[in-house]
């Protein structure tokens, strides 16, 4: 092995490691806020990465079909919740988010999809469509539930993972696609070649840490989900509804897993359950951080890619074995270092 | 006198055991009002009922409205405000992020003049705004969860156990901002195991007793009975009106 050789398995390890530090700071941030281990995290991305794919074709997307049926079910989930004490403000509003925005985004679609459109409102779209979902995810599959333990929030997370997944079979097909690159200009350093699309993956990344660094650190908002992390009972009772604290928790999950199903689709070629395992490795890095700190949790994604460059270079039959045995360790470690804890209940 | 809280007739149940049963009462404005019971009376049970933290069977009015189906958060943004007995802080944020939390529902600008006024009721907590709630002491901690409580300008704050686990000195120390909070238009409900400093500050109280209400009066009165005084504040009274 070279010097050449270890530079460019570095190189793909950490481009590889930004995306899973995205995947794995949207679930610290869904678990702290929800309590829920977010396995329908791949499907963001493969939903963002596909519907964009497809939009680049010019095709339509089920995935705003679905967007829109989700948004009826979480209008009717609304209402019946509401039943005995409906107020016109909060109907309206409700219907607003649950009807009227993805029956806009569906005909917004329908309007301007072809072979034409710039990549720029294709991003968009696919943004906004999964974006929905992840909300209307959360209405109707947690929020009825938001007050059980964190196994049945577990056991309603596997399940949303494979209707999703079995949905994405029906809307992609059972083929791979491949979407555009965001850009074609590409700088040489030395024997290393960066594309634009790698070095888009790396000044997100960091965008999205630093943002997310800004919005929990300084943003009323941002505090407001962080107090529901750190005490749902004591958040309550200052007024901050837990409920809306889940939707935003999502709502930037979703949008965390979309933009990174985006930034790799043009890279790999991703097909309907790709997501999964994509995802999974976040969930590696989440767990290395302890589901708790955003920094150990990009640290560790950065480390799980370049394992896992190294590791398809080498043994590359067993990369996927490599990878996930990474988190053996590291559960005997935390589980020798912190007694067993009592789930909080409230 | 317009009652602030009414709660009448109110039943809470664990299962099926019954914590409270049938009790009845009211807080007007500017008022003191304490409930002063054993361990175990159902004292606890009843603030968190009232917050909409337990579910109860009753009827619950605060400031002229039905609280039946609003939830805690509602509660919150129409003036009533709890400071749990366990304060339930954020413990891994500053001071001055609690306190502001407080204000989560309250226009930025009034959220600026309530810390100042929360900031001169707890001269402490402007020392140490910017260290880790978790990091404070036991009185420091109750006097931030007073604190954030005040934040959100309530029109009646409900204080679970204030003194619980607390030096005498400090005790004193929030039992005299308790009773300032008065000038401020603030009523309290106050839960109390330590029935004299409660009695001192209170204008009226309950004596609760396994889930019901047994004595009720103005503190005067309650605190020269003979029973009262036997039970919970540990001396035999002399004569009547010894007081």
């Amino acid at each position: 092995m070279n010097t050449t050789i270890l530079l460019f398995l570095l190189q793909d390890g950490v481009t590889n490691g930004a995306i899973y530090a995205l995947l794995g700071l949207a679930l610290v941030l869904v678990f702290a806020v929800t309590r829920v281990i977010l396995i329908p995290q791949g499907e963001f991305v493969t939903y963002g990465a596909l519907s964009y794919a497809m939009l680049a074709t010019g095709q339509v997307p089920g995935t705003v079909r679905l967007a829109v049926a989700m948004g009826i079910v979480a209008f009717g989930l609304d209402l019946f919740f509401a039943r005995k004490a409906l107020r016109a403000r909060l109907v309206l509003r409700s219907a607003a988010l649950n009807i009227a925005f993805p029956i806009a985004l569906l005909a917004v679609t329908y309007a301007v999809a072809g072979p034409k459109t710039p990549i720029a409102v294709n991003i968009a779209l696919s943004l906004l469509i999964v974006a929905a979902i992840g909300l209307f995810l959360y209405r109707i599959a947690f929020q009825p539930i938001a007050h059980t333990s964190v196994l049945v929030l577990l056991i309603a997370s596997v399940g949303c993972h494979l209707a999703l997944q079995g949905l994405g079979l029906v809307f992609f097909g059972a083929e791979g696609l491949r979407g555009p690159a965001l850009s074609n200009v590409a700088l040489t350093a030395g024997p290393l070649r960066f594309t634009g699309q790698s070095l888009a993956v790396y000044g997100l990344t960091i965008a999205f840490i630093i943002a997310l660094w800004l919005f929990f650190g300084y943003s009323k908002t941002g505090k407001a989900l962080r107090a529901t992390a750190v005490n749902r009972l004591g958040a309550r009772l200052v007024g901050i509804r837990t409920t809306l604290s889940g939707q935003i928790a999502f709502l930037l999950a979703s949008v965390i897993g979309a933009i990174s199903g985006i930034l790799i689709v043009p890279i790999t070629t991703l097909y309907y359950d790709t997501g999964f395992l994509i995802g999974l490795k976040g969930f590696i890095a989440a767990i290395i951080g302890g589901l708790v700190s955003y920094p150990l949790t990009a640290v560790a994604a950065i480390l799980v890619g370049i394992v896992e460059a190294f590791s398809s270079f080498y043994a590359s039959n067993f990369k996927e074995v490599i990878v996930f045995t990474l988190i053996l360790p590291v559960l005997v470690l935390r589980s020798l270092a912190a007694p067993a804890v009592e789930e909080e209940k409230d | 006198m317009s009652a602030l809280l009414t709660v009448a007739d109110v039943h809470i149940s664990y299962g099926k055991v019954e914590a409270v049963r049938g009790v009845s009462l009211d807080v007007g404005d500017n008022e003191i009002v304490t409930i002063i019971g054993a361990n175990g009376a159902g004292k606890t049970t009843l603030l968190n009922a009232i917050m909409g933290i337990l579910p109860l069977k009753g009827r619950t009015t605060f400031a002229g409205i039905d609280m039946a189906q609003s939830d805690i958060e509602d509660r919150v943004a129409s003036g009533l405000s709890l400071v749990p007995e366990h304060r339930e802080l954020f413990g891994t944020m500053n001071v001055e992020d609690n306190l502001q939390l407080g204000a989560f529902r309250i226009a930025k600008a009034t959220a600026a003049t309530s810390l100042e006024k929360v900031y001169t009721l707890f001269p402490r907590l402007k020392e140490r705004r910017k260290q880790l709630a978790g990091t404070l002491s036991g009185g420091e901690q109750q006097m931030l969860a007073m604190g954030r409580a005040l934040m959100g300008a309530p029109k009646l704050l409900m204080l679970d156990e204030p003194s619980l686990g607390l030096a005498p000195i400090i005790v004193a120390d929030i039992f005299r901002t308790v009773s300032e909070l008065r000038t401020a238009g603030v009523s309290v409900l106050l839960v109390e195991q330590n029935a004299q400093a409660a009695l001192q500050i209170a204008d009226r109280a309950y004596v609760m007793e396994l889930g019901e209400f047994v004595l009720s009066g103005t503190a005067k009165q309650i605190a020269s009975n003979k029973r009262v005084a036997a039970s919970y504040l540990g001396f035999q009274h002399e004569g009547e009106s010894a007081i």
